[in-house]
C-alpha cells in the first residue's frame, strides 16, 4: 500500500477504495453537496480556522496532554503514553467534532441541529455547542437508552435542548440515526444533521475525521517531544470510528507505527452478542456508507451489543473498512470483560476512571502488548486514545462491580 | 401486462396509474400476497411490493411497523420473491422497492436474474442514487429489468437530468419533501417538480408519498402519469381486527383510489 495515498482520500465522490460514497435518498444530496462545498470553503478559509483554533484553546481545553503512564505501564509490560481526550469540555474527544460541525452550521446560515445518540455523549456535546452558538437543538435517543442513561437526559434538557425518544426497531442508537436521517429528509433547507462519528455518507467521514485529527497531529509531536522517537503502536477503540481515526490518521504515513482499533467483543465474537463489525461482520451497506457491518444472510442489520453504549453499534466508518482491507490498520475484539480489567487496573494504578469506550483501547494494549515486545525484542511504546472519562459510566461500572450502595 | 403497457393504456384513456403498496410478508408471506391480489381486484393498476429491511430510512411508522411485523415473522428475500411471482401471476405488473443493502447482500446480478425470473419488472430503489449505481445498471441491462431512481424537489436541475436518464420504465418522484406517510395535503412542491422531470424525459412520472384517498389521487392523478400509495393501504391492515376487516378496507380503499384516478381526464 502507498502510505502516502491516504491524505488523498477520499477521493471527490466519498470512496475510501470501494468503501464509503452516498447510500441515501435523492432528497438529502442537495443538502450533502451544500455541506461538503461549505466544508470545502471553510478549510481554505483562516478566519474559520482560526475561529475553530481559538474555540478548541480556549473553550474545549486544547491541546489535550499525553501521559506517561508508569504504574499502568509496569502492569502492562509496554511503555504506555495515554492521550488526555477525558480532559476535554464534556468529557470526551467528541467535542472537537461537534465545535467544528457547529461552526460550519452556522457559516451555511442554517438555524437548528439534529443529532443523534447512544449513550448521551455526543448529544451532551451537540447541546452544548448549540446552546454556546445559538442553535436550536434537537437529539434522538432510543428509549431504551433514554432509559440507561437518564443523567444525560438531564444534562441535555439542562442545555437547552429537546430529547426524542425513539420508539422504533430496537430501540438504541441504529435507530435513532434512522429516525434522525428521516427529520433531516423533511427538514434539510433550515437543518444541519451534526452526525457523532466519522461515518455515514460523504462528506462525513472525511470531514469528521478531519475535524478530530488534530489528536494524532498533538499526540505524534508530543511523543517526539518526550523520546524523540515515534511509538511502536497507537492504540484506540472503534465505534464508529471518530476517536480512531483522529489518532490514527497524522501517523498512517509513519509506516513503523502499528495501528490498532479495539471493537466491542461484548461476549464473545462466537457468541451472537458483540460489536465486533471485523470479526464478525462482513461489507455491506448501512447508514449512508459501504462499509463493514454486523448483517445477517439476506443483509438485514444485526443488533449489535457491547458494555459500552459508544461502542455498541453495528456499522463502523468506512476508511476504517479500507485501513482493514489494506492491511494498514488491525482490528480486534476486546470483550466486555477484557475492558472492565483494564478499567479497573487504569483505576487503581493512576487514578483516572476512564470511559467504558476507552478502557476497549487499553484492553486492546494490555492485549497485544506481550506479542509486540516479543516481536521487537524491546518493551514497546505504545499510545492509547483516553477518548473519554467514565463520570457517565459510574453506574454501569459500579453494577458491573458490585459496589453500588 | 407490463407495467409500460399500463401506463401506455391509461395515458390513452387520458388518466393516472394507481400503484399500490404493500412490504411482503406483512402481516403474513400468503397475508401480503392476498391483499395485493385484493388490491388489484378492486382496480389497483399496479403493485408496488416493499422487501422488509431493518432500517427502512425513507419510511414512516406506518411501513415501518408493518417492515418489523414482516421481518418478526421471519420474512426472508426469497419469501418476497415468492409473493411478487403470486401476484404478478394473476397478470398485474408488480415493481419492487427495496433499499440496497439486501440486494447487495443477495448477490446484484443473481438479484436481478431471480427477480426477472418472478415476473417483477424492476426496481425502485429509494437509498441507491445512480452515481452509486454501476452493478444495477448492468445487471437490469442484462435482465432487462426496469430502474426507478427518485428525484425530489430539492434536486438540482443538472441532477435530475441525469437522474431520469438512468431510469427505465417509470420516474419516482417524491412529492414532499419527507418520508412516507399519508398527510392532508399533497405538496405544492409536486406539480412543480413534475413538470420539471418532464422537461427532462418522456418516461411516466409516479408521485409518491403523502396520498391517502380518492380525492388525493384524482389530485395528483391530474398532472401526474402514476399515483404511488402506500401508507394508506398499509393502515387498513395494520388496524383492522382481523385479515377478513383488513381485506374488506383494503379492498374499498383501493376502489377509491381506482374512481379517483379516473375521476378526472387530461
Ligand atoms: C468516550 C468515547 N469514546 C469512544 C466512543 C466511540 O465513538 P467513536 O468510535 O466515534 O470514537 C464514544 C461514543 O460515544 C465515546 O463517548
Amino acid at each position: 500500500m502507498n502510505a502516502s495515498a491516504a491524505g488523498l482520500l477520499p477521493d471527490v465522490s466519498g470512496h475510501f477504495g470501494r468503501y464509503g460514497g452516498r447510500f441515501v435518498p435523492e432528497a438529502l444530496i442537495a443538502a450533502l453537496d451544500q455541506l461538503d462545498a461549505a466544508y470545502r470553503h471553510a478549510t481554505a478559509d483562516e478566519a474559520f480556522q482560526a475561529e475553530f483554533g481559538r474555540l478548541l484553546r480556549d473553550y474545549a481545553g486544547l491541546p489535550s496532554l499525553l501521559y506517561r503512564a508508569d504504574r499502568f505501564s509496569a502492569a502492562a509490560g509496554a511503555r504506555i503514553f495515554l492521550k488526555r481526550e477525558d480532559l476535554n469540555h464534556t468529557g470526551a474527544h467528541k467535542v472537537r467534532n461537534v465545535l467544528g460541525q457547529a461552526l460550519l452550521t452556522k457559516r451555511m446560515g442554517k438555524k437548528r441541529v439534529i443529532a443523534e445518540t447512544g449513550a448521551g455523549q455526543h448529544g451532551v456535546a451537540t447541546a452544548t455547542a448549540a446552546a454556546l452558538m445559538d442553535l436550536e437543538c434537537v437529539v434522538y435517543m432510543g428509549e431504551v437508552d433514554t432509559e440507561r442513561q437518564a443523567l444525560n437526559v438531564a444534562r441535555m434538557r439542562m442545555l437547552g435542548a429537546t430529547v426524542v425518544p425513539v420508539r422504533t426497531g430496537s430501540r438504541t442508537l441504529k435507530d435513532a440515526i434512522n429516525e434522525a436521517l428521516r427529520d433531516w429528509v423533511s427538514t434539510v433547507d433550515d437543518t444541519h444533521y451534526l452526525l457523532g462519528t466519522a461515518a455515514g455518507p460523504h462528506p462525513f467521514p472525511g470531514m469528521v475525521r478531519d475535524f478530530v485529527r488534530g489528536i494524532g497531529v498533538e499526540a505524534r509531536q508530543q511523543i517526539l517531544d518526550q523520546t524523540g522517537a515515534l511509538p511502536d503502536a497507537v492504540a484506540a477503540c472503534v465505534g464508529g470510528g471518530s476517536n480512531a481515526i483522529g489518532i490514527f490518521h497524522a501517523f498512517v504515513g509513519d509506516e513503523g507505527v502499528r495501528l490498532y482499533g479495539f471493537e466491542g467483543g461484548g461476549e464473545g465474537v462466537s457468541t451472537d452478542r458483540h460489536s465486533a463489525r471485523f470479526s464478525g461482520g462482513s461489507p455491506g451497506v448501512l447508514h449512508g456508507a459501504r462499509t463493514y457491518v454486523l448483517q445477517d444472510e439476506d443483509g438485514q442489520t444485526i443488533e449489535s451489543y457491547s458494555i459500552s453504549a459508544g461502542l455498541d453499534y453495528p456499522s463502523v466508518g468506512p476508511e476504517h473498512a479500507w485501513l482493514h482491507d489494506t492491511g494498514r490498520a488491525t482490528y480486534l475484539p476486546v470483550t466486555d470483560a477484557e475492558a472492565m480489567d483494564a478499567f479497573q487496573l487504569l483505576c487503581r494504578t493512576e487514578g483516572i476512571i476512564p470511559a467504558i469506550e476507552s478502557a476497549h483501547g487499553l484492553g486492546g494494549a494490555l492485549a497485544v502488548a506481550p506479542t509486540l515486545a516479543e516481536e521487537l525484542g524491546r518493551e514497546p511504546t505504545i499510545i492509547v486514545n483516553l477518548s473519554g472519562r467514565g463520570d457517565k459510566d459510574v453506574e454501569t461500572a459500579g453494577s458491573y462491580f458490585r459496589i453500588l450502595g | 401486462m407490463g407495467l409500460t403497457e399500463v401506463f401506455e393504456k391509461a395515458r390513452a384513456e387520458g388518466r393516472a396509474v394507481s400503484v399500490g403498496c404493500m412490504p411482503a410478508g406483512f402481516p403474513t408471506v400468503d397475508g401480503s400476497i392476498a391483499a395485493m391480489v385484493a388490491m388489484a381486484e378492486a382496480g389497483i393498476d399496479a403493485i408496488e411490493v416493499e422487501l422488509p429491511y431493518s432500517d427502512p430510512v425513507m419510511d414512516g411508522p406506518v411501513i415501518q411497523r408493518a417492515s418489523e411485523i414482516a421481518l418478526a415473522g421471519g420474512v426472508r428475500t426469497k419469501d418476497t420473491l415468492r409473493a411478487i411471482e403470486a401476484v404478478a401471476g394473476t397478470g398485474v405488473p408488480v415493481v419492487l422497492m427495496t433499499y440496497w443493502n439486501p440486494i447487495e447482500r443477495y448477490g446484484v446480478d443473481a438479484f436481478a436474474r431471480d427477480l426477472a425470473a418472478a415476473g417483477g419488472t424492476g426496481l425502485i430503489t429509494p437509498d441507491l442514487i445512480p452515481d452509486e449505481a454501476h452493478e444495477w445498471l448492468a445487471a437490469s441491462d442484462a435482465h432487462q429489468l426496469d430502474r426507478t431512481f427518485l428525484v425530489s424537489p430539492s434536486s438540482t436541475d443538472e441532477r435530475l437530468a441525469m437522474t431520469v436518464a438512468h431510469c427505465r420504465g417509470f420516474v419516482y418522484a417524491t412529492a414532499v419533501m419527507g418520508v412516507t406517510g399519508a398527510r392532508d395535503q399533497t405538496s405544492v412542491a409536486a406539480p412543480a417538480l413534475v413538470s420539471r422531470v418532464r422537461a427532462a424525459t418522456d418516461l411516466p412520472v409516479g408521485v409518491g408519498l403523502g396520498v391517502r384517498d380518492g380525492a388525493q389521487a384524482a389530485e395528483v392523478g391530474s398532472f401526474a402519469d402514476g399515483v404511488i400509495v402506500g401508507s394508506a393501504l398499509v393502515r387498513c391492515v395494520l388496524e383492522a381486527p382481523d385479515e377478513a376487516a383488513g381485506l374488506a378496507s383494503l379492498r374499498a380503499l383501493s376502489a377509491d383510489l381506482a374512481r379517483g384516478v379516473r375521476a378526472v381526464t387530461r
